[in-house]
């Protein structure tokens, strides 16, 4: 069954065929026959943005809380030379994406033509992979394998570019169904022998640790719930990266938080002296690392990956494991099942556990006249606990206190970006979630800097009637850069100051939403429940203390062990050797 | 452990291999690597190798199957072993890559390079270039009184031990099409 159509009218029956409901994009000349398409159905809803790099992020929101590819549109060369950051953050958070750009006609292809630029070439390094299409009868074959690549072995974004007579002429549709198949087939199952020797250390270990990533959320709902089903089956402890969280419940037993340069201590101590880590979905970041030669270094390592190429990149692994990862889980279930669910004891371990625990890292002078950042998220954490809640951040220090504070029982419920640090991400983020689920509670945690970099959203947000809540932990700083000056760069803060801050209030209230702002602990939860409560987008400017510093922390290039723990240790909360300290 | 039955320089596998971990050798490696001949796919494998800071030697490419509209590449590159592993990886999960073969590990293997040589002179210098040529099976493609143009083909080596006998007697320019490499043997 082929039927002829333009190329325009195409890439809305195939989005159509693809399953995708909601569109993010910016209209422009090389995408105006595609904008003329839309208009004229039902049945997939466009969200007209601000700017294509806020297309980028909504879509990325939207594909992480949903596990469906998100879909952005963008005219040719500032359109998509402004989808470029969104692009670039998508591919190192491995989000599937499918972005289409338009192109100067064919016929006007490297003559500089208005608005042309090489976007196959620059979206390139930044794209899972990107296409060019030059014939109107290939294009819905392009668009359908482009939702297969995006979507399968590690997820990615992935780029059409399509010029406009491309889109005026006509072609022959191919459906999903009749599309070529693609010689693109990552092995998703791994080999048993890798099984049974993953299976054989499990039960042998006896400081054994879970060290998982965003490989499990991208394997989808099951791999999470397997996962759950393992650890809790052995009584291991596990800990995850950033972008991990929620795959296992923090209220979990095994749960010691995440790891990492702003990781908890217990679990950093815990990577530092296992006998064996299995790392399921991460990458060896190097925020996860810290120094190289002293990461872990009595452990056997297994590395369960999708990806053959993180294997050994960073860290040599004793087992790697290639499959995705719920396939994986499910056969080391069945193979450990059927040897008779063997673990060695590991009642020391975690009694070791237990001691560093007590060292109660997270702890923080509290004050009775300044909120402080992390007093903020306890109590947006309490307050919203059980609730129907997803979380996006921008980047910098609120993200981090955010990681720390908040408790993720799910997948899919904690978006941020992780690789590419990219703030001005969060905001956007949150509107993609929020009409990828309309009655959920969708909160940003922000800091002011980040968020300043995308607000023009506010107008997407009061266009799509967006409920988004903005929390902005406001320290007018750029307080992650400043934390660093203070801690490496002698106290010179060169630039690390918020000048010049809009009134937020004043802000919301400009583009119709309601703003709140809060400076007073005795107020804080009042004012979280009013924005919790108000049915519409919330800035709430929460004045926070402006020194305070997010820790512990692993400096750059220092190893676990050497955390620093700051007011943790200041309060002689932790007993133990001081030498961890540095 | 299972990395023990993992075949060397496979490209389905990892980039795990079991021999011996010399962080510090730099190893010179062929690799043939099959695409799509597809627009731009030159484009991906180079800017994935200066992208990611590795090297390029020499590289050959040109469809070799018309009917699959499939390409080979044959990169020399080097690096430490596991350098060498992560290049393997890294290209084969670019998606228009269908296979990546490591021909220095994976048995033996030909290499052949073409080359050109531009040689001016007279008297016994030009008696002496001709001679060697003969020596080196170079043929002569072009010639005038004052000089010749010799085609050869061979293994890198060969090529330039040529080219620095040809230096002193006039040597003025060359140019290699860089190493084309095939696995010795019946099997693909
Ligand atoms: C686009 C971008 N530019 C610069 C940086 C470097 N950077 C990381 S955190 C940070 C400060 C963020 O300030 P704010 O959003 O107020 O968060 P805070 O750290 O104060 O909580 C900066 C500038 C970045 N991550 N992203
Ligand atoms: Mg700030």
């Amino acid at each position: 069954m082929t039927r002829q159509m333009t190329g325009a009218k195409m890439v809305v029956q195939a989005l159509k065929d693809q399953g995708v409901d909601t569109v993010f994009g910016y209209p422009g000349g090389a995408v105006l026959p595609v904008y003329d398409e839309i208009f004229q159905q039902n049945d997939i809803k466009h969200v007209l943005v601000r700017h294509e790099q806020a297309a980028i992020h909504a879509a990325e929101g939207y594909a992480r809380s949903t596990g469906k590819p998100g879909v952005a549109l963008v005219t040719s060369g500032p359109g998509a030379t402004n989808a470029v950051t969104g692009l670039t953050d998508a591919l190192l958070d491995s989000i599937p994406l499918v972005v289409f750009s338009g192109q100067v006609p064919t016929f006007m292809i490297g003559t500089d033509g208005f608005q042309e630029a090489d976007t196959i070439g620059i979206t390139r390094p930044c794209t899972k992979h990107n296409w060019l299409v030059k014939d109107t009868d290939k294009l819905s074959e392009t668009i359908h394998q482009a939702f297969h690549v995006a979507t399968s072995g590690r997820p990615g974004p992935v780029l059409i570019d399509l010029p406009k007579d491309v889109q005026f002429a006509d072609g022959e549709y191919t459906p999903p169904a009749k599309a070529k198949v693609s010689h693109y087939q990552p092995r998703v199952k791994a080999s048993i022998e890798e099984i049974t020797d993953l299976v054989a250390l499990i039960e042998k270990a006896e400081r054994p640790v879970f060290y998982t990533g965003g490989g499990v959320i991208n394997s989808g709902p099951g791999a999470s719930q397997l996962l759950r089903e393992l650890v809790d089956a052995t009584g291991f402890p596990i800990t995850s990266t950033l972008m991990g969280l929620g795959a296992y419940p923090a209220s979990g037993k095994g749960w010691l938080g995440m790891l990492g340069m702003h990781g908890l201590y217990e679990a950093n101590m815990a990577m530092h002296g296992c006998d064996l880590m299995i790392n399921i979905g991460a990458r060896f970041d190097d925020r996860i690392t810290g120094r190289i030669q002293d990461f872990s270094p009595n452990s056997t390592k297994v590395h369960v990956d999708i990806d053959p190429s993180s294997i050994n990149k960073i860290i040599r692994v004793d087992l790697p494991v290639i499959g995705d990862v719920g396939h994986v889980l499910e056969d080391v279930l069945k193979v450990w099942k059927s040897r008779g669910r063997k673990v060695a004891d590991t009642s020391a371990w975690w009694e070791q556990i237990e001691e560093w625990r007590k060292v109660r890292c997270l702890t923080y002078k509290p004050s009775e006249t300044v909120i402080k950042p992390q007093y903020a998220l306890e109590r947006l954490e309490a307050l919203t606990k059980g609730m129907d809640r997803y979380v996006t951040t921008e980047v910098g220090q609120h993200q981090m206190w955010a990681a720390q504070f908040l408790n993720f029982e799910d997948p899919n419920r904690w978006m941020t970006s992780g690789g590419l640090g990219t703030m001005g991400y969060g905001f956007p983020a949150s509107i993609g979630v929020q009409l990828a689920h309309p009655e959920s509670l969708v909160i940003n945690v922000a800091g002011e800097a980040s968020w300043l970099m995308n607000m023009q959203e506010m107008g997407t947000a009061m266009q799509y009637r967006a409920p988004v809540k903005q929390f902005i932990l406001n320290n007018e700083r750029l307080g992650m850069v400043r934390q660093w000056q203070q801690l490496l760069h002698g106290e010179r803060y060169s630039s690390s100051w918020s000048e010049s801050l809009p009134d937020f209030v004043k802000l919301a209230e400009a583009f119709g939403a309601k703003g709140i702002q809060c400076s007073d602990p005795k107020d804080l939860d009042d004012a979280i429940m009013e924005m919790i409560n108000y049915d519409g987008p919330v800035i709430f400017d929460c004045l926070v203390e402006k020194h305070e510093n997010c820790f512990p922390m692993i400096p750059s290039g220092k190893a676990h062990n050497e955390m620093l723990l700051g007011d943790a240790s200041v309060e002689g909360a932790i007993k133990s050797d001081g030498a961890v300290l540095v | 452990m299972s990395a023990l039955r993992i075949q060397q320089g496979s490209t389905s596998h990892s980039a795990y291999d079991l021999r011996d971990y010399h962080a510090e050798v730099i190893e010179k490696h062929t690799l043939a690597v099959l695409v799509d001949n597809e627009a731009g796919v030159l484009a991906r494998v180079i800017g994935l190798f200066s992208g990611r800071g590795y090297n390029i030697e020499s590289l050959t490419v040109a469809e070799v199957n018309h009917q699959s509209h499939l390409s080979r590449i044959t990169v020399v590159t080097t690096g430490t072993r596991d350098v060498i592993e992560q290049i393997k990886a890294q290209v084969g999960r670019i998606v228009p890559v269908h296979e990546v073969h490591d021909l220095t590990v994976e048995g033996p293997s030909i290499e052949r390079e073409l080359a050109l040589f531009k040689v001016e002179g007279t008297g016994n210098n030009r008696i002496e270039a001709l001679r060697l040529a003969e020596i080196f099976r170079a043929n002569v493609v072009d010639s005038t009184l004052e000089s010749f143009v010799f085609e050869m083909t061979g293994t890198s080596e060969k090529i330039d031990a040529f080219a620095e006998l040809m230096r002193p007697l006039g040597l003025v320019e060359t140019a290699r099409t860089g190493v084309a490499a095939l696995a010795r043997g019946s099997h693909i």
